[in-house]
Parts: structure tokens; C-alpha cells; sequence
């Protein structure tokens, strides 16, 4: 637990060093206040039954900023370390292979979620301000963030094994915008298909994140969501933990 | 401490090592050497569980280094050849960070920090950057790392490569004190080196194991290099042209200083051709002032054994 405690510092001190955590934190502020900014401006042209919360959450703005997350601050995690070498002294030291993937998930996951804080403080302070119905209930406000963490891990899981996969950060990049979008546009194969295949309208719904923002935003909490991203987040980091071992041992 | 059994590794289509066996008693300090390509590198990443062999067992302090990796590890500091490090740490908590990972925390870790920054030399660089370093320093960091834990095993691959004669010196001094205290077993191309720090050397070959002894034993085992000294005047005789038609001369180089011809005689090695080069130059009349037989080094061993006509 301390070996896995001393890995995970230092998987998020990288994050905190290098540049590039700092860009994608301050793009994130400025897409979240459009964002935010855009569903006040929206709710004061013309009375809707939507919550401020519900129209940030399908806005644009929120679901590029989520998609163009994900190789960011994952690219970098197992490309670097085969590109330095430095697997060599990372994995010759006491460490088992599954405590280095999960500190590097984990590290992921925590540097994801912090970029989400901000926005929950939009919607804390502009319901402290005295607008309680724009926001909507305590459930529509915390639910959208729920779905953000579970959708999170998955994403990030995708992420992970594409950087497991090269020692090019930027090919890992590429092969984890790849997965990800690929993944978010299935949700449209439901809109274009219309109905034609009730099956495939069913699996495809596992995956539609859109419709999952959706409902999530609306403070209708699915539970399906908790059970079907985690437990695809944990094979996929299974699957990384394998392909990190090959190419280590292929070394 | 180390146990080799039979150790093969391949690659497609290459084979690293084969059927590689030793051992290393606690407290020997073994060089490891070998051609480049030898296998030394692919051995050392065995030992230190980073690569798995195909077939044969690998043991450090009893310990099966994959059945019972994390345990062996534990016994291991390793300094892999190209010395990779985090460039956006510092000195002071890379060393921190290796030490912890390494099972070291409180006062016990910063305790050993400071003591493997003195032995290392890294005092004054500690809240320095790795990124900004020098290869000296950088080689000094790795090493320091490998010791934080004092274990009771060193592999070193090549700790000296890059590293500037005083330099070199320094961490040849360091290694010899290591030596009281830690088995060490190192690969280097620097052969001299080999001659003072080493107990022991093994070398090897196209992946198989060509000689395991003391370096005063296998420089024994050759007892004259393949190099004579002749110094003479010769009068009107050209010295390369007579020399060479004695039997055993692979060649001769000769240039001419003031009179004298100072010649390098390169013949057989285990042969010893001087009483005929002096027959000779009794009956040619010619004056000689120098006629040696050069000391065997390592690098003649060395040479002999891993020599391809290739």
C-alpha cells in the first residue's frame, strides 16, 4: 500500500511539473465559464424548463472539452517511460506491474476530476446567490458529476492502454482521441439507425454517453452507468496491464 | 548470491546467451566482460528481473529472480547502461522517491539519502534538476540510487561509459570501497580497471561463458602477450625485411630515431622468439640496447578469447 501510495505522488507530481498540466487547466477554465456562461445566457432570453445544470452539460463547449481530456493527460503515462527507458529502473525496483498501472490510472483519474471542481463551484455559488430553481435540486447538480466519474474511468482507461501501446506520446495521443471518439459516436448510430435494430439500439445505449448526460443532467440516475463503465474501465486496464508486460518483457 | 543455471535467452532469430552458468560468492566483486553483443546486458537484465529468460533459473540471494521477484529484488541495486532518469526531478527527491519505492521511509530514508549523496559526491547538486545534469553527474545519481538501500547486491552494467579518466578514477575508487561490503558484479570495457577492482572475471562470447577466473590466473594463462621491443642499429641491413623472415613473425613495424631502429615485433602469442632475434642480431653485428618481451595484460586475454577472424 505505501509502495502503491509512493508511486501514485509521483505519477501526479508529473502532471504538476510539466507545462502542459497548466494549459489544459486554464483551456478548461475558459471552456467551463463559456460553457457556463452560454446556459445563463441561454435561460435569460426566454423562460425554459431547463436547469443551468442540464443546459451546461449538453452544451458544446462541455463535451469537447471532455473528449480532447482524455489523451491529454493520459499520452504521456507508459509512452514516456519506454521512450526514457526509465521502465528499466521502475521495474527492476521491489514494484509489482499492477501497482505501476494502477498508480498511473489512478494518478489520471485524480488530475481528471480536479479539472471538474471549478464547475461544481459555478453551480454552489450561483444557487448560494439566490437562483436555487435555475440550478435545480441537490440530485441534478451531483449526478451530472457522478456520471463524470464513472465515464471518467473509462476513458481514461482507454487512454492508458493506448500509451501502453507506443513509446510516442503523440501516437499514444492519436490512438486514445481515436478510441475516444470513436466510442462517443456510437451514441449517434442510434440516431441514424432509427429503430431498425432494436438490438443493436440496446447495446449501443451501454455506450451512449450523450443520452447518459442526458438523463444524468435531468437527475435521473441510471444505475446501469456504475456498473457497466467501471467494470469496462477494469478490463481495459487489465488488458493495458497485459500489453505493458509483453513489451517489457519483449524489451 | 547469484546462481545461474543454464540461462538461454532468444530473441527471434538471435540468440543472446546460451546455456550460460555461474555463480557469485557474497562479497566477490566479478567483472563481466565480453565483446559488444556478447550478452553481458541481456545477463544483468535477467539477474534483475526486468526481462524473463527463455529457459534456465536465475537465483539472487536464493531467491528465484521470477518466481520470487520482489524478494530478490529487494537484495539488488541495479544500474542499468544507459542510466535512465526522471529529467524533471531533482537530485535530492529522485533519491528520496527510489529509497521509498525501495521500502526506506522516515528518518531511516533521509538518513540514507544523505549518506549515498556523500558517497557519491552529489552534495552540491542535490536541489539541482537531473534534466540540467552532466553524463558524469547523471552516472553518479544512478549509482547512488542503486545504493540507497544498501543491498547486498550490485550489477552494474558499464557504471564508467562516457566518463571523463578522473572521473573514471573516482568511480573505480568508489566501486573497490563498495567491494568491502557489497558483492558486486560489473561489466565494463575498460580492462585495466578490470585488473585493479576485480576478485574475479568472467568472460564471455557469442553468449557462452569463454573463461572464469582470478585476472592473474588468466593473464597466467598466456604468459607472454604477442608483442616484442627491439631497439638496434642495424647498419646497412633493413631491419623489417630480416626480421621478418624469422619463423613465428606475424609483422614488423620499425621507424628510425637517431641511428637507432625502434621495432615492434608482433608475433604468436605463448611464443617467445627472443633468443632468435638476439642470434640474429649477433650474427648481423647488430648493436642492440632494448630487447623485451611485452607483460601480458587482460586485453591480451581478452583479445584471445573473443577474437573472430570475421
Amino acid at each position: 500500500m505505501k509502495r502503491l501510495f509512493t508511486l501514485l505522488q509521483r505519477e501526479l507530481s508529473v502532471f504538476y511539473y510539466s507545462p502542459i498540466a497548466y494549459i489544459v487547466l486554464f483551456l478548461f477554465l475558459i471552456l467551463n465559464g463559456l460553457s457556463f456562461w452560454f446556459a445563463i445566457a441561454l435561460l435569460n432570453r426566454a423562460p425554459s424548463e431547463n436547469t443551468v445544470v442540464q443546459v451546461f452539460f449538453n452544451s458544446a463547449f462541455f463535451w469537447i472539452s471532455y473528449l480532447l481530456v482524455f489523451p491529454v493527460i493520459t499520452m504521456r503515462s507508459f509512452a514516456e517511460e519506454f521512450k526514457l527507458g526509465t521502465i528499466e529502473t521502475l521495474m527492476t525496483a521491489p514494484v509489482r506491474d499492477w501497482e505501476v498501472v494502477a498508480s498511473k490510472f489512478m494518478a489520471a483519474m485524480l488530475f481528471y476530476l480536479s479539472l471538474w471542481l471549478p464547475s461544481l463551484f459555478y453551480f454552489l455559488i450561483f444557487g448560494w446567490l439566490g437562483n436555487r430553481s435555475a440550478i435545480g435540486s441537490a440530485a441534478q447538480v451531483w449526478a451530472p458529476y457522478l456520471l463524470l466519474l464513472v465515464m471518467g474511468m473509462f476513458n481514461v482507461a482507454l487512454g492508458c492502454l493506448a500509451s501502453a501501446m507506443t513509446s510516442d506520446q503523440i501516437v499514444a495521443a492519436m490512438i486514445s482521441l481515436m478510441l475516444t471518439i470513436g466510442f462517443f459516436f456510437v451514441t449517434l448510430i442510434n440516431y441514424v439507425v432509427n429503430s431498425s435494430s432494436p438490438i443493436l439500439r440496446e447495446m449501443t445505449a451501454y455506450v451512449a454517453q450523450l443520452d447518459h448526460m442526458d438523463s444524468f443532467s435531468r437527475g435521473v440516475v441510471d444505475s446501469r452507468v456504475f456498473v457497466f463503465y467501471p467494470s469496462m474501465a477494469f478490463l481495459l486496464l487489465f488488458i493495458t496491464y497485459q500489453i505493458f508486460q509483453y513489451r517489457r518483457w519483449k524489451v | 548470491m547469484i546462481k545461474v543455471e543454464q540461462l538461454t535467452k532468444r530473441y527471434p532469430g538471435v540468440v543472446a546467451i546460451q546455456d550460460l552458468s555461474f555463480e557469485v560468492d557474497k562479497g566477490e566483486i566479478v567483472g563481466f566482460l565480453g565483446p559488444n553483443g556478447a550478452g553481458k546486458s541481456t545477463t544483468m537484465r535477467i539477474l534483475s528481473s526486468f526481462v524473463p529468460p527463455t529457459f534456465g533459473r536465475a537465483y539472487i540471494a536464493g531467491h528465484d529472480v521470477f518466481r520470487d521477484s520482489l524478494k530478490a529484488r529487494r537484495h539488488l541495486g541495479y544500474l542499468p547502461e544507459s542510466v535512465p532518469l526522471y529529467g524533471d526531478m531533482r537530485v535530492n527527491e529522485y533519491l528520496r522517491y527510489r529509497g521509498s519505492l525501495k521500502g526506506l521511509s522516515g528518518k531511516k530514508l533521509q538518513n540514507r539519502a544523505d549518506a549515498v549523496k556523500e558517497l557519491c559526491g552529489l552534495k552540491e547538486i542535490e536541489h539541482k534538476l537531473i534534466a540540467s545534469l552532466s553524463k558524469g553527474y547523471r552516472q553518479r545519481v544512478g549509482l547512488a540510487e542503486a545504493l540507497i538501500h544498501e543491498p547486498d547486491l550490485l550489477i552494474l552494467d558499464e557504471p564508467t561509459i562516457g566518463l571523463d579518466p578522473n572521473q573514471i578514477r573516482h568511480v573505480r575508487e568508489l566501486i573497490k570501497s563498495l567491494g568491502k561490503r557489497h558483492t558486486i558484479l560489473l561489466s565494463t570495457h575498460i580492462l585495466s580497471e578490470v585488473e585493479v577492482t576485480c576478485s574475479r572475471v568472467i568472460i564471455i562470447h557469442r553468449g557462452k561463458i569463454e573463461a572464469s577466473d582470478t585476472p592473474e590466473n588468466l593473464v597466467g594463462r598466456i604468459r607472454t602477450s604477442g608483442t616484442i621491443r627491439v631497439e638496434a642499429t642495424t647498419g646497412s641491413d633493413d631491419p623489417v625485411e630480416v626480421l621478418e623472415r624469422i619463423d613465428g613473425v606475424k609483422s614488423v613495424v620499425a621507424n628510425q630515431e637517431d641511428g637507432w631502429h625502434r621495432c615492434l615485433i608482433r608475433v604468436e602469442a605463448n611464443s617467445d622468439l627472443r633468443e632468435d632475434i638476439f642470434r640474429l642480431a649477433v650474427e648481423r653485428r647488430w648493436k642492440i640496447r632494448e630487447l623485451t618481451q611485452e607483460r601480458a595484460t587482460l586485453e591480451d586475454v581478452f583479445v584471445e578469447l573473443t577474437h573472430t577472424d570475421n
